[in-house]
């Protein structure tokens, strides 16, 4: 296949950027969204030229390092997967293919497709845990959750904190993220007795982070790669309201 | 080429394991120990070098304590470290199964599983201490597979007739690792620890023989940052990408123990490098990295090659009778679930013996269509789900309709920095954890046995181990602008310029891969004398040919990709040749070293007990071609080395 790229590149923080139309030649259907990247890049490099910068390490969709805007869908077509699990056999020969990074105020572009996303690590450090101290802990069966709870807590905790659902979102709200983190700690036993300060925390920090609000266009769960359930948004709101009183 | 002259001098190293009955060992150590006073422990820094199981857990742990805490990483979070990816599970002797397990058959079964090439008291101890981190990840919230009445569900793993695997769906390594994740970032808002993100360690520094510090770059800005401590924590993973194709991250890298052997620190049995029976097959030149399909699968997946050779109908089409179940047949007692090494050298030999199918011929099926009838589609899809997607969105067919193809890929590293029974290095100071380090998995390790060590190292020995030191040294306090840190920094940005000054006409990318290639081929799954010499042959040729004509554009101080993994490459091409060399001079076949000469009738792995029950830990003596060997010999008081069967 021979594709037409059209990739965002951006020196820094404070450059304004640009779109740069690249040919990618002799695309293998085989080959993933990144692996092309890789070859635009090693072409680049040969020219003289800076390679194309995007976050990428596991490369099999649980690691939530990369995610780029790909016409105009947060990890490009396809549902429950994230950039480096989509393959080449999604495109055709002659396809054009709009390359961006993931726009929010709360995620600055550090450099063409890379993004900071550390407003995510401060979130969680308001209230993202269990304060369970290493040892001085009763045996794991004594502590019950049936399956089904376990079940549900393990769909909330499947978040691989990509952003995808901030960059869906009109809004760039982080409702999805955090709801997720929450609803996971709000099911289980162990998270119960901290519930209330962990929500208020996690709420606070989220809205000084400058992430939008939530109008409930269910964008992030149609383009979240674990598939989370906009119903942990509706937990969280209970949880934070219940929280007030 | 490999001069036997060092062998002869070599000294023996003291792996400080204390003595006493096996199971008395880490509980008496533990009392003698010395201890910091609450009140002083935030005198003391500690930097902690990767976010992994390991760093998470000991960064979190030592805060907890009250030290104060200072952990790195290349990402820009803690939770992106390649722990995240393991899929499996996590061990422990629980016995909820009520199956005959216990601390001491873990033991047993980690020992055989490693064909007797650990030692005995780490081994016991990582069992004795693997029950606590079950406890301490559901604390945490962690979302364990539970049944119906609440209670811990287990399977069975490679190497093991019990059911003792702990798991979270396939998602195992995520769901601890956003456990540690989490009690890291507890202390990180409790101001314990203090957190610095997209720093890469490009050196250790050592003040009057002790480690003192690191010299990290900052990612973002290229700055050459010094950093000082009184103990320094290496948690940076395994070197597995010296092959280039592994099921390592992209970025996961020696360079931090690399460089840290270049100090001083002894580098052991870099030739253990394990490859993992159940991976996606290589599609084309393109190809970046290879993905695993968890080693659960093989609980209920059945691993079969056509009976005829080269066989070009659809798996669907051959009917069962003239189908090769040939694990099943091989191994009645353990079948599909005999240890990685095996499962993989059978799958290898299956291929070379033309049995192979898919386009390349370079794969076995691993079914699930017995599963499927026996259990239901609804039921293998709760138990595997992810996985299947996964395969199924990389191969783009469909593992319900037909078997998936799968070949062996360089997975775990068991080698790596020499530690005594304190995760000590032969640097004072310098402690190493997890996939890093060299301890316990022997010359293989068993399936869902990494994510236990990792964290058995990270929450239940090292804090006990680190205090230990701290409480008996003294330190004078020490400086950035030391005249070691001076050096050290200049020795880094020189490597950099030197680097991008080069301006050659290959990527990084395109040597890495060659490189790669050479290992894979000479020093991969069966290794001989002739491809050894040839590899040390090709090895140092493709290094130098690197170091010119390499092009690495941009420069060094804004986000620089390609200088990041040229350095990381450029390590690899020096530790490849130390994998090479100690593949060379163990002239025995153990665990995932398999030399060819060196096999019983059968065509397992024969071990040469009088020869070689050895640690061989390699000292960098400045030049990468004869590093001196020390050994370590390997005492047996408990299990009688003996010829491991899975029959």
């Amino acid at each position: 296949m021979k594709l037409t790229l059209k990739v965002w590149r951006q020196n820094d923080k404070n450059d304004e950027g640009r779109f740069v139309d690249y040919i990618a030649n002799d695309v293998s259907p085989d080959m993933s969204f990144l692996e092309m990247l890789d070859v635009v890049n090693i072409d680049l490099v040969k020219k003289g030229e800076t390679p194309i910068v995007f976050d990428h390490d596991c490369r099999e969709g649980i690691c939530g390092s990369c995610g780029m805007m790909i016409n105009g869908r947060a990890h490009g077509p396809g549902r429950g997967i994230a950039t480096c699990q989509l393959h080449m056999r999604s495109f055709s020969d002659g396809d054009e293919i709009i390359i961006e990074p993931w726009r929010a105020n709360a995620f600055p572009v550090l450099k063409d497709l890379m993004v900071d996303r550390t407003a995510f690590d401060r979130i969680m450090r308001a209230g993202g845990y269990t304060s369970a101290k290493t040892g001085g802990i009763p045996d794991g069966n004594a502590i019950l959750v049936p399956k089904p709870v376990a079940d549900e807590a393990f769909d909330a905790a499947a978040c691989i904190g990509c952003g995808a659902c901030v960059a869906a979102c009109p809004n760039s709200s982080a409702m999805l993220f955090v709801a997720a983190k929450v609803s996971q700690l709000a099911v289980l036993p162990q998270g119960k007795a901290e519930s209330e300060t962990r929500v208020n925390r996690m709420v606070a920090q989220m809205d000084e982070e400058k992430f939008g609000s939530c109008s409930n266009t269910y964008a992030c769960e149609a383009e979240c790669p674990k598939g989370i359930s906009v119903t942990h948004i509706a937990r969280l709101n209970r949880e934070y309201i219940a929280a007030q009183f | 080429m490999l001069n036997n002259e060092h062998l002869k001098k070599s000294m023996t190293l003291n792996s400080k394991i204390p003595g006493g009955p096996l199971e008395k060992k880490w509980s008496s150590h533990k009392f003698n120990m010395k201890l910091v006073n609450p009140a002083n422990r935030r005198k003391y820094k500690i930097i902690v070098v990767g976010t992994g199981l390991a760093g998470s857990s000991v960064a979190a742990t030592l805060g907890e304590l009250g030290y104060n805490v200072h952990s790195f990483s290349f990402h820009e979070s803690p939770r992106r470290a390649h722990s995240i990816a393991a899929q499996g599970g996590i061990n422990a002797p629980k016995n909820y199964s009520n199956d005959g397990d216990s601390v001491y058959r873990l033991f047993y079964d980690t020992i055989k599983g490693g064909d007797y090439r650990a030692r005995e008291g780490n081994v016991y101890r990582l069992a004795e201490v693997s029950g606590s981190i079950i406890d301490q990840c559901v604390a945490q919230g962690v979302p364990f597979a539970r049944d119906y009445a609440g209670y811990l569900d287990n399977r069975s793993f490679g190497g093991a007739q019990v059911a003792r695997t702990f798991y979270a769906r396939g998602q195992t390594g995520q769901q601890l690792l956003l456990g540690a994740y989490s009690a890291l970032n507890r202390q990180i808002d409790a101001g314990t620890v203090k957190f610095y993100e997209r720093r890469e360690m490009l050196d250790l520094v050592l003040v009057e023989g002790k480690a003192r510090g690191i010299v990290a770059r900052n990612l973002i800005n290229g700055k050459i940052e010094s950093y000082t401590a009184d103990a320094v924590v290496l948690a940076t993973g395994g070197y597995g990408n010296a092959f280039f194709l592994s099921t390592n991250a992209k970025a996961s890298n020696a360079t931090a123990i690399w460089r840290a052997h270049k100090k001083g620190a002894f580098f052991a049995n870099p030739c253990y490098t394990q490859i993992h029976p159940t991976c996606i097959p290589v599609t084309g030149e393109h190809q970046s990295k290879l993905t695993l399909m968890s080693e659960s699968l093989r609980n209920d997946g059945r691993v079969w090659v056509p009976k005829k050779k080269g066989d070009t109908r659809a798996a669907k089409d051959i009917p069962d009778n003239e189908r090769d179940y040939y694990l099943e047949r091989l191994y009645p007692s353990f079948g599909n679930l005999v240890p990685r090494d095996v499962a993989s050298r059978r799958a290898k030999e299956m291929c070379d013996n033309g049995y192979g199918v898919g386009q390349s011929k370079m794969a076995v099926y691993l079914d699930f269509a017995d599963a499927i009838k026996r259990l239901g589609r609804e039921s293998v899809f709760q138990k595997y789900g992810n996985l299947l997607d996964m395969y199924k969105q990389i191969t783009g067919e469909d593992p319900y309709q037909a078997p998936m193809r799968i070949y062996p890929a360089v997975h775990y590293t068991m080698g790596g920095l020499w530690v005594d029974y304190n995760l000590m290095s032969t640097i004072p100071g310098l402690f190493v954890l997890g996939e890093a380090n060299f301890s316990d998995h022997g010359a293989n390790r068993l399936g869902a046995s990494a994510l236990m060590q990792g964290l058995a190292d990270g929450y239940f020995i090292a804090p006990y181990t680190i205090s230990d030191y701290l409480a008996s040294n003294k330190f004078a306090p020490v400086k950035e602008d030391r005249q070691e840190f001076k050096e050290a920094e200049n020795t880094v940005t020189g490597t950099i310029n030197k680097l991008l000054g080069i301006d050659g006409k290959k990527s990084v990318d395109e040597f890495h891969r060659e490189y790669g290639k050479v290992m894979w081929d000479y020093v991969g799954m069966g290794r001989n004398k002739a491809g050894l010499q040839k590899a040390l042959k090709l090895l140092p040729e493709i290094r130098e040919r690197f170091w010119k004509e390499v092009k690495i554009t941009g420069n060094a101080h804004d986000i620089n990709t390609e200088l990041e993994k040229a350095q990381r490459v450029a390590d690899f091409m020096e530790l490849g040749e130390l994998i090479a060399i100690d593949a060379l001079h163990r002239e025995e076949s153990c665990g995932g070293h398999f030399r060819e000469e060196y096999q019983t009738e059968e065509g397992e792995a024969k071990r040469n007990d009088k020869r070689f029950a050895y640690v061989a830990a390699w000292e960098f003596t400045g030049k990468t071609a004869k590093p001196k060997l020390n050994k370590e010999p390997l005492n047996f008081e408990e299990v009688h080395p003996s010829q491991r069967s899975y029959k």
